[in-house]
């Protein structure tokens, strides 16, 4: 049997259960996969004898009856995972050689249901990043590219390697994290599906720290299904993090293929600015109509505050960082340049562990937080960030869900200048998925079309607060409908 | 509020990050730059609205205070640059 990379996780758990070919033989084909894919350099660390080992076992359970629910599937892990016995770096040169000596709750219940592992997955350094160019381990190169171009571009960020592997069948499913858009502008960029799941939905535990009341782990799958799969796996409370929810986890994949009928969608017209991007804003109408032919009703909303939810995200963000980043001091892990006195030795390790444009959000997230500049940033940020929950609020008052694109444009090229120049325009990519991370919701996203130059285009379904299986119902029916095509 | 260089020099020794000197400039402008960006925020009237730490703080319970893991030296030096004793070792702190 052949392409056995082709299959969705649903079809390859289905084909395992019927021993149409054994978990090793899947792992062995994703890892030639990777292999002739190296050029994306999806994968920061490769760990191929232990997906065959950990394929070996599964194929014993098969053999025994008793396989978990994902056995035998093999995974690609963000970087920014804690993996025991593996190294772990957040792809930051800080975090050199890091062997994590514990397990992130989120991977370990993809470990107890029987993944293996193929490696660690490329990513912006501590997640800070939109296009996968701040990675220590240099940049990721998207599957796609634009038609009669050449030109590399990338796959977005920070989840930039978990949604090129994707998209590259590198790996049936990889794990992802999403603090203003990081699982999602990358799921657009690179034609696969991810979901954001509500704040306090998945565990935080052992997963790097970034901005901790924004932070949210989530996977990106080959479609809504995998995701709906993954996502069961990976969410439920966890005594190891205060802020994961005790809420029941339901079966999402029973909402797929529901009846929309009925159902409100909300359009928020901030949305549509001036200058959108014409074939974004085609697509966005389609979504609509492919909506409304099944019945949904289609309702205007306004989320006022949408404008300022980026200088919210990047006062609260950055502060937050700051203070996670604290810890990175050269005395108990990764890297250490030593330094005469105490303090030198911190200097010269975050100085030369630390890249650019973590430095600029450790030192924009210090300002706003230091004595006299506190309330002018930090505390008014906070008060228009309930602002924007509340705009949500009142939305959901007319409208079961809201509807929107991913992100503002395709994927661009590697190194483009202008947003090298100015990392503001780096920012704009996530100004269509910053307010749901500030307001804590769930959003999906997944591929609705190519452009005329041949590059996927997403849209985004964002949820009430803990009503995923909602957004895994309308994003299935947009899935069905726009029959998107990947690139492999 | 826009900051000088001497600005930039303490909010990066706060960060205990180096900056060389001939990037202070660079560093100060580009400052400047995302504060008047993130200060459109002044626009929206925020008068009584009480800041939003978490969007699930209600949620957060207390547990017992009693030990739930430990007793793992090893694991825990076994990343550490440098060890002596059973000590994570830094620099002389004592002059």
């Amino acid at each position: 049997m052949t392409d056995l990379t082709k299959l969705t996780i649903a079809q390859a758990l289905d084909g395992l259960k019927k021993k149409e070919f054994s978990a090793v033989e899947l792992t062995k084909d994703y890892i030639s996969q990777m292999e002739k894919n190296k050029y994306t350099n999806a994968y920061v660390l490769e760990t191929p004898e232990v997906a065959l080992k950990q394929a070996e076992i599964s194929d014993k359970k098969y053999a025994d009856n008793t396989p978990g629910s994902l056995e035998g599937i093999p995974m690609g892990i963000k970087d920014l995972f804690c993996t025991k016995g593996i190294r772990t770096t957040a792809c930051s040169h800080i975090l050199d050689g890091f062997v994590p000596q514990y397990e992130s709750t989120v991977t370990q219940k993809l470990l107890d249901a029987g993944i293996s592992v193929l490696g660690k997955l490329n990513m912006d350094e501590f997640a800070m990043g939109g296009s996968n160019e701040t990675s220590y381990y240099g940049p990721v190169v998207n599957p796609w590219k634009a038609k009669n171009s050449s030109a590399d571009l990338v796959p977005g960020g920070s989840s930039g390697g978990s949604a090129a592997a994707v998209a590259a069948q590198m790996c049936a499913g990889a794990t992802a994290t999403d603090t203003g858009g990081s699982i999602r502008q990358p799921s657009a960029f690179c034609g696969v599906t991810g979901i954001k799941p509500t704040y306090g939905r998945c565990s935080r535990y052992g997963i790097v720290a970034f901005a901790s009341s924004l932070d949210q782990a989530g996977p990106i799958g080959k479609d809504v299904r995998d995701c709906a799969i993954l996502l069961k796996t990976m969410s439920g409370h966890d005594d190891k993090d205060s802020t994961s929810a005790r809420v029941e986890v339901p079966d999402f994949e029973k909402f797929l293929g529901q009846n929309i009928k009925g159902m409100r969608i909300g359009i928020p017209k901030e949305y549509r600015v001036d200058g959108l991007n014409k074939e974004v804003e085609k697509y966005w109408d389609e979504g609509i109509a492919m909506l409304k032919a099944r019945g949904a009703e289609i309702v205007d909303i306004s989320l006022p505050h949408t404008k300022y939810a980026l200088p919210t995200y990047y006062i609260i963000a950055p502060a937050e960082a700051s203070a996670n980043l604290a810890r990175y001091d050269g005395i108990r892990y990764g890297l250490r340049v030593n330094g005469e006195h105490l303090d030198n030795l911190y200097i010269n390790t975050r100085s030369e562990g630390f890249g650019k444009e973590v430095k600029r959000r450790i030192m924009m997230g210090t300002y706003v937080l230091s004595a006299g500049y506190y309330d002018a940033y930090y505390l008014k940020a906070q008060k228009v960030r309930r602002k924007i929950v509340e705009d949500f609020q009142a939305a959901f008052e007319k409208c079961d869900l809201i509807l929107t694109p991913t992100a503002p444009t395709p994927a661009f090229p590697i190194g483009d200048k202008s947003m090298q120049e100015n990392p503001i325009t780096m920012w704009l990519n996530d100004v269509f998925t910053v307010s749901i991370s500030l307001a804590g919701l769930p959003a999906m996203s997944l591929p609705i079309g190519l452009t005329s130059d041949g590059l996927p285009l997403g849209l985004q379904v964002i949820g009430k607060a803990f009503d995923e299986g909602d957004v895994f119902k309308v994003a299935s029916a947009l899935e069905e409908d726009a029959k998107f095509e990947g690139v492999m | 509020m826009a900051i000088d260089a001497d600005t930039v020099r303490k909010i990066a020794f706060l960060s205990r990050l180096k900056i060389d000197d001939d990037k202070i400039e660079d560093t100060k402008d580009e400052f400047n730059k995302i504060l008047t960006w993130v200060e459109e925020l002044n626009e929206v009237d925020t008068n009584g609205v009480e800041p939003l730490v978490s969007v699930n703080q209600t949620n957060l319970t207390m547990r017992n205070d009693v030990v739930t893991d430990g007793n793992q030296p090893e694991a825990v030096l076994a990343n550490a640059p440098l060890q002596e004793y059973g000590y994570f070792a830094v620099p002389k702190v004592i002059e």
